[in-house]
């Protein structure tokens, strides 16, 4: 018995703690994501934003959540009711799921895998199934186009991203999470790699379905896209699924080309701040971006996305993996070599 | 020990169980749904062999874009189940038969594994030892040193197929208006007038 307990249900403990430790703040930080959005919009429109509820508007992403949590749930008549549930739920599994793999500081990790960046990616990749099944199972021609949009713009920047993502390898020699923010110690990827950089981050957009790539959401065409027919706590977690995708790709942005929980420099007043601390930082930065973007940019058309996509990141994130593969051989940069 | 087995069944059954939905299910997108099910625990088992990284590329290439196009092709057809269903005993001896030539391979791949004498030797003492190196380091560079020119050959086949699917697709069409970003770009600002607006002011 006692080795049972030391053997299995103590360890499980401990880690349904640190899943605990990890998922708790970044729920508050999705919900109040909700709320910085909304006032960095408002002040750049010149508007106040929510400023009602509570001590400058801070208690208005809880009033909202209430308000979604006390609608009723409809499934409308023709859905697949199945799918029709499952589908918000994986979405938001999905967004949590790939927080297993990212680095908050040196050996603080939930699962330190040897494999960490193949497994974000494979979890980013899965996000599409979420809103294909949404679309299809709402039995509704709005939400169907939405998916359909959203499927084929997913697929479609997630080639550029993994051809972006494989120049980093290059430079890190490793596929651990941990490995590649090491590597970052004497430069931050961002520099050598700052086209790339870019690359990656328009690409999020595109994964996340953020402004101004929102076409299987786009209200002057499809109403609401894939989420037409979801209401109440489904529509809610479809909702906070985007927010935690977008947190999720910061997160992603910073551990590959923004030293991860690396301070800038290595001297006294930087390094005394801890390593989440700094992670937290680059990536609220990272989203503030996100927000800025929405805010100032017009929608794509369709045909601009995929041209966008498939003509000038593909081409341009090839050639970067020859030339930085080049580059590593020519002048010797292999790492651990 | 015991949870790894757990682990194995759970995988192994949901597999199996999975997969026979995939070719009973009523609904073509329910299949499909099915076998990403499939494809999954199939990446569990491979997680369970130490395998890691094929796992992972288990689920980016197939879950993550070949299901994707199947569910796309799926969704987007409109299928008419009742007449789907009616042929079903005319396929059925061809089905099977083709059933059977598959299981009969399998089984000579596994017979293969034992009967070859290099096969056995390789899976007593794999070469790289897997302790010493991870996953990734050890099939680049079996792929990429020693079967090289078989992996390039392999990508050839590829690149032609994928040639082959453009040439076959492909047909040039007229009267299709197309935006030339280039010319837009060039377009001259004259017709534009760009104003500095003051912040709070507005025009």
């Amino acid at each position: 018995m006692v080795e049972f307990l030391n053997d299995y249900l103590y360890p499980t403990l401990w880690i349904v703690a640190k899943i605990i430790a990890i998922v708790l703040p970044l729920m508050i930080a999705m919900a109040y994501l909700t709320y910085v959005e909304r006032k960095v919009i408002g002040a750049i429109q010149m508007r106040r934003g929510p400023n009602v509820v509570g001590p400058f508007g801070l208690l208005q992403p809880l009033a909202d959540g209430l308000k979604l949590f006390t609608k009723e749930t409809i499934v409308p008549f023709g859905a697949n009711r199945v799918v029709f549930i499952m589908a918000p739920c994986l979405t938001f599994i999905l967004a949590m799921v790939a927080w297993a793999v990212i680095p908050f500081d040196e050996g603080m990790v939930l699962a330190d895998i040897n494999v960490g960046i193949l497994y974000l990616f494979a979890i980013s990749s899965l996000g599409v199934y979420g809103i294909l099944m949404a679309g299809w199972a709402s039995n509704s021609i709005y939400a169907f186009l939405g998916a359909l949009r959203s499927a084929a713009q997913m697929v479609s920047y997630e080639v550029s991203m993994g051809f972006v993502i494989i120049t980093v390898l290059l430079l890190a020699g490793s596929l651990n999470l941990t490995e590649i923010v090491l590597a970052q110690r004497k430069i931050w990827f961002v520099i050598p790699l700052l086209p790339m950089a870019v690359i990656f981050f328009i690409s999020t957009l595109a994964e996340t379905n953020r402004h101004p790539f929102d076409l299987p959401e786009a209200e002057a065409e499809l109403v609401a896209g894939y989420n037409v027919e979801y209401s109440a706590m489904t529509f809610a977690l479809f909702f906070l699924g985007e927010y935690m995708n977008m947190i999720l790709m910061s997160g992603m942005t910073t551990v590959l080309f923004l030293g991860g929980w690396l301070p800038p420099f290595d001297v006294a007043p930087f390094n005394w701040i801890p390593g989440p601390v700094w992670l937290a930082l680059k990536i609220s930065a990272v989203l503030f971006v996100f927000l800025w973007v929405r805010a100032s940019l017009p929608r794509y058309r369709y045909d601009q996305l995929m041209r966008l996509g498939w003509k000038v990141f593909l081409p341009v994130s090839l050639a970067a993996v020859v030339i930085v593969g080049g580059a590593v051989v020519a002048f010797d940069l292999r790492p651990g070599s | 020990m015991i949870v790894a087995a757990l682990a194995f069944y759970l995988f192994a059954f949901v597999t199996v169980a999975s997969a026979v939905m995939v070719i009973s299910a009523r609904n073509p997108v329910h299949s499909v749904l099915f076998l990403i099910l499939a494809f999954f625990n199939s990446a569990g088992l491979f997680v369970l062999l130490g395998a890691e990284f094929l796992a992972m590329i288990l689920v980016v290439v197939y879950v993550g874009a070949v299901a994707v196009l199947f569910m796309f092709v799926v969704m987007m057809l409109d299928i008419n189940f009742v007449a789907l269903r009616q042929g079903f005993l005319q396929y059925l001896p061809i089905g099977a038969l083709i059933g059977l030539i598959l299981l009969v391979e399998l089984l000579v791949v596994v017979g293969g594994w034992s009967l070859a004498p290099g096969a056995s030797l390789s899976v007593v003492a794999p070469r790289p030892l897997p302790d010493q190196v991870t996953n990734t380091h050890a099939l680049g560079e079996l792929i990429y040193t020693h079967y090289v020119y078989l992996f390039q050959a392999a990508g050839v086949v590829l690149l032609v197929a994928m040639i082959g699917a453009i040439v076959l697709t492909h047909r040039r069409r007229d009267n299709v208006r197309k935006q030339d970003i280039g010319a837009q770009l060039r377009r001259s600002t004259s017709s534009v007038e760009l104003r500095k607006v003051e912040t709070g002011k507005g025009l």
